[in-house]
C-alpha cells in the first residue's frame, strides 16, 4: 500500500474504501479500471435522472397547452367529458380516482396493519414465514391477472348479491385493496420492528400486558413508517390501471352510491389513447399532468410526514 | 484466460456483424430486382377523407406499397365531407367517404367505387328472449331514455348499457347511423376493445352491446334491428341498417397508378386485407 501514495491519498480524500484500488490490493493496472467503472456507474446515473427529466418535461410540454385552452380549474373541475365535441372536463375521473382509492385504503389500511402487527409481534417464526412468502407472491402478480381476477369472480358476486352491473367503485376498491395490501404490510411490519426492543422491555417491566404495549407503545412509535406505508399504498392505487379499468366501468359520471361505474385519471389516458388524434390526444397527456402533479404532492407527503415523525420520535 | 474470453466475444460479434451486413444486402437486391419487374409503376397517391376508412387505407396502402416500392402513397383524414371535396377539387387523388353521398354532392365527375361496408351488430346475452330491437328502441336505450329491459318487451331488469369509448370508429359509426347526432349518456359502461364489449356482455344477462360483425361470437347474441338480421348479405342488399359504405372517390374513371390501387383494392387480396382489419367486402 505504502507504494501508491496517490491512491491512498484520493481514498482518503473520498472516505469510502470501495472507490480506491488499493483496498483490494492490485497493481496499478486496477486502478484504471476502478476509474472506468466509476465513469460507467456515474454515467448510468445521470442517464436515470436524464430519463425522469425528459419524461417529465415530455409530459408537461404535451399536456399543458390544452389545459392553457381549457382553464386549468375548468380542465380539473368540469364534469362534462366529450372529448369528440371539445368538451374536456376531467372532475369525474378525479372523484372516481379519489374513491376508487379511498375505497381501497378503507378496507386494506386496517387489515394490513393488523397483519403486519400480528406478523412482527405475535405470531410464531413458522407460521410468520409462511405468511411472508404468500405476500410476496400477492406483490409479484401481474396487475392485469388482478384485473381478470375481478372481472371474472368479483364482478359477478356483486352483480348478484348487491344488484347493478357489477363493475363498480366496490369492484375496483376490492381489487385495488388486495394490490396495496403487501405494501402496506411489508413497510409497516419494518417500522414496527425497528422500534427499539427497550420501549417494549420497559413497557412490560411497568406492568403493560403485551396488547397494550403494542397499541399504546409500539404502534405509536412506529407511526411515521406506518403513515409511509399507507402513503405508498394510496400512491400504487392511485397509480393502477389496467385492473382498475378491467373492473370499474368506466362511465364518466360523478358516483352516487359505491355500486355504480366511475373512471379513474389513469383509466381515462389507456382507454381512449388508442385512437385518440388532436386536441383529444392532448387532453389525455394533459390527464396525465394530473396525475403526474398529484403523485408528486403524495411524494412530498411522505417525505413531510417521515420527517416530523423523526423529530416526534426524538422529543 | 481473460484474454482468450475478450478475443472470442470479438470473433462472435464480427461474425454477427458480417452475417447481419450479408442478410441486409441481399434483402435489398432482392427488392430492387422486384421492383425492376413491375415495370412502370411509379408515383404518388393522395387519400384523403373519411376516418373511419383511414385504417383501412393505411393497411392497403402499405401492402401495396411493399408490393411496388416506387409508389407512394399518403393517406389523410379530415372526414367523409372533405374528402368528397378533396376528391373534386384535385386536391385529392382519391377522396374516401363513409356515408352515402348526397344529392348535391353526385355529379361534378365524380365516380363512386364501394370498396367495402361497415356492419354493426347489436348484442345482448344469449339468455335475454329479445330477439328484435328497432333502432328508436335502440337510441332510446343509448340516450338512457329506456332503463329497463321491461319497456322493449323482455323481463323486468335494468339494462346494462355496454359502450365504446370516444374515439372508437365503431362508436362513430354507431353514433352517426343510430344516435342521430344525440350524445350517448355519460352513464354507461365503457370498454375499450371490441373483445371487452362482447365480453362484458357474455358475462351480464341484462347487457347489451354493439361489436363489428366480424367480432360476433356464439358467447353473445346479435338481436335483429328492426326484423332484419346483422349478416354479410343483408348489408349487402342494404336492407340492415346500422351499416354503412366505404367508398373510394375518384375525379372521372380511375386511371395509371390509381386504377392500379383500386383495383389492388377491390382484388382477392385487397378484400381479405379488409376483411381481416374488419369490413365487410363487396365481393
Amino acid at each position: 500500500m505504502a507504494n501508491y501514495p496517490i491512491v491512498q491519498n484520493k481514498e482518503k480524500a473520498r472516505g469510502n474504501v470501495f472507490s480506491a484500488g488499493g483496498f483490494y490490493g492490485r497493481k496499478t493496472p486496477v486502478r484504471g479500471k476502478e476509474l472506468w467503472v466509476e465513469k460507467v456507474l456515474m454515467l448510468s446515473a445521470s442517464l436515470f435522472i436524464l430519463a425522469i427529466l425528459l419524461i417529465t418535461l415530455f409530459i408537461f410540454a404535451k399536456g399543458i397547452p390544452l389545459i392553457a385552452k381549457t382553464g386549468l380549474t375548468d380542465f380539473i373541475f368540469n364534469t362534462e367529458w366529450n372529448p369528440t365535441k371539445n368538451k374536456f372536463g376531467i372532475g369525474t375521473m378525479l372523484v372516481g380516482s379519489l374513491a376508487v382509492t379511498l375505497g381501497a385504503l378503507l378496507w386494506a389500511v386496517p387489515l394490513g396493519l393488523i397483519t403486519a402487527i400480528f406478523m412482527a409481534e405475535i405470531a410464531p417464526v413458522k407460521v410468520r414465514d409462511v405468511l411472508g412468502s404468500f405476500i410476496e407472491l400477492l406483490a409479484g402478480i401481474p396487475s392485469v391477472v388482478y384485473g381478470f381476477f375481478g372481472l371474472i369472480v368479483v364482478v359477478p358476486f356483486i352483480r348478484d348479491n348487491l344488484g347493478g352491473s357489477g363493475m363498480s367503485i366496490l369492484a375496483g376498491a376490492v381489487i385495488l385493496g388486495i394490490m396495496i395490501l403487501p405494501t402496506i404490510i411489508n413497510i409497516s411490519r419494518d417500522a414496527i420492528r425497528a422500534v427499539p426492543e427497550e420501549y417494549k422491555i420497559n413497557s412490560l417491566a411497568l406492568g403493560a400486558t403485551h396488547y397494550q404495549s403494542i397499541w399504546r407503545i409500539i404502534v405509536p412509535a412506529a407511526r411515521s413508517g406506518i403513515i409511509t406505508a399507507v402513503v405508498l399504498g394510496m400512491g400504487r392505487a392511485i397509480g393502477e390501471t389496467m385492473a382498475v379499468v378491467m373492473v370499474t366501468g368506466n362511465a364518466t359520471i360523478i358516483p352516487d352510491s359505491i355500486l355504480s361505474p366511475v373512471r379513474t385519471m389513469t383509466s381515462n389516458i389507456v382507454l381512449e389513447m388508442g385512437y385518440a388524434a388532436g386536441d383529444h390526444q392532448a387532453a389525455l397527456f394533459a390527464t396525465g399532468t394530473v396525475l403526474f402533479v398529484f403523485i408528486v404532492l403524495l411524494n412530498l407527503i411522505i417525505n413531510i410526514s417521515a420527517k416530523a415523525g423523526i423529530k416526534n420520535a426524538h422529543r | 484466460m481473460r484474454g482468450r474470453k475478450k478475443w472470442m466475444v470479438l470473433v462472435v460479434l464480427s461474425m454477427f456483424m458480417v452475417s447481419a451486413l450479408l442478410i441486409g444486402g441481399c434483402g435489398k437486391k432482392e427488392e430492387g430486382d422486384k421492383a425492376g419487374d413491375e415495370a412502370g409503376l411509379t408515383g404518388t397517391i393522395t387519400i384523403a377523407g373519411s376516418t373511419s376508412v383511414q385504417p383501412f387505407s393505411e393497411v392497403l396502402a402499405e401492402k401495396f406499397m411493399q408490393d411496388n416500392p416506387r409508389v407512394q402513397i399518403n393517406v389523410q383524414g379530415g372526414g367523409s365531407s372533405q374528402g368528397i371535396t378533396a376528391a373534386v377539387s384535385g386536391a385529392a387523388d382519391i377522396g374516401a367517404s363513409s356515408r352515402e353521398l348526397k344529392a348535391e354532392e353526385k355529379g361534378q365527375g365524380l365516380v363512386e367505387t364501394v370498396i367495402a361496408y361497415d356492419g354493426i351488430a347489436i348484442i345482448v346475452n344469449p339468455a335475454n328472449k329479445i330477439d328484435n330491437l328497432t333502432r328508436e328502441q335502440i337510441r332510446d336505450i343509448y340516450l338512457g331514455n329506456i332503463t329497463n329491459w321491461k319497456e322493449v318487451g323482455g323481463e323486468d331488469a335494468p339494462i346494462t348499457v355496454v359502450c365504446r369509448e370516444a374515439g372508437s370508429g365503431t362508436r362513430g359509426a354507431f353514433e352517426e347511423i343510430v344516435m342521430e347526432k344525440q350524445d350517448i349518456s355519460n352513464k354507461v359502461i365503457i370498454q375499450n376493445s371490441t373483445g371487452a364489449v362482447a365480453s362484458a356482455v357474455a358475462g351480464d344477462k341484462n347487457a347489451i352491446g354493439f361489436v363489428s360483425l366480424h367480432a360476433l361470437n356464439d358467447k353473445v347474441k346479435a338481436v335483429k334491428v328492426d326484423g332484419v338480421e346483422a349478416k354479410e348479405e343483408n348489408i349487402k342488399n342494404g336492407s340492415y341498417k346500422i351499416s354503412r359504405p366505404f367508398i373510394y372517390l375518384t375525379k372521372g374513371e380511375p386511371t395509371g397508378v390509381v386504377k392500379a390501387f383500386i383495383d389492388f383494392v377491390l382484388s382477392e387480396e385487397g378484400q381479405k386485407i379488409m376483411q381481416d382489419e374488419g369490413a365487410v367486402p363487396v365481393k
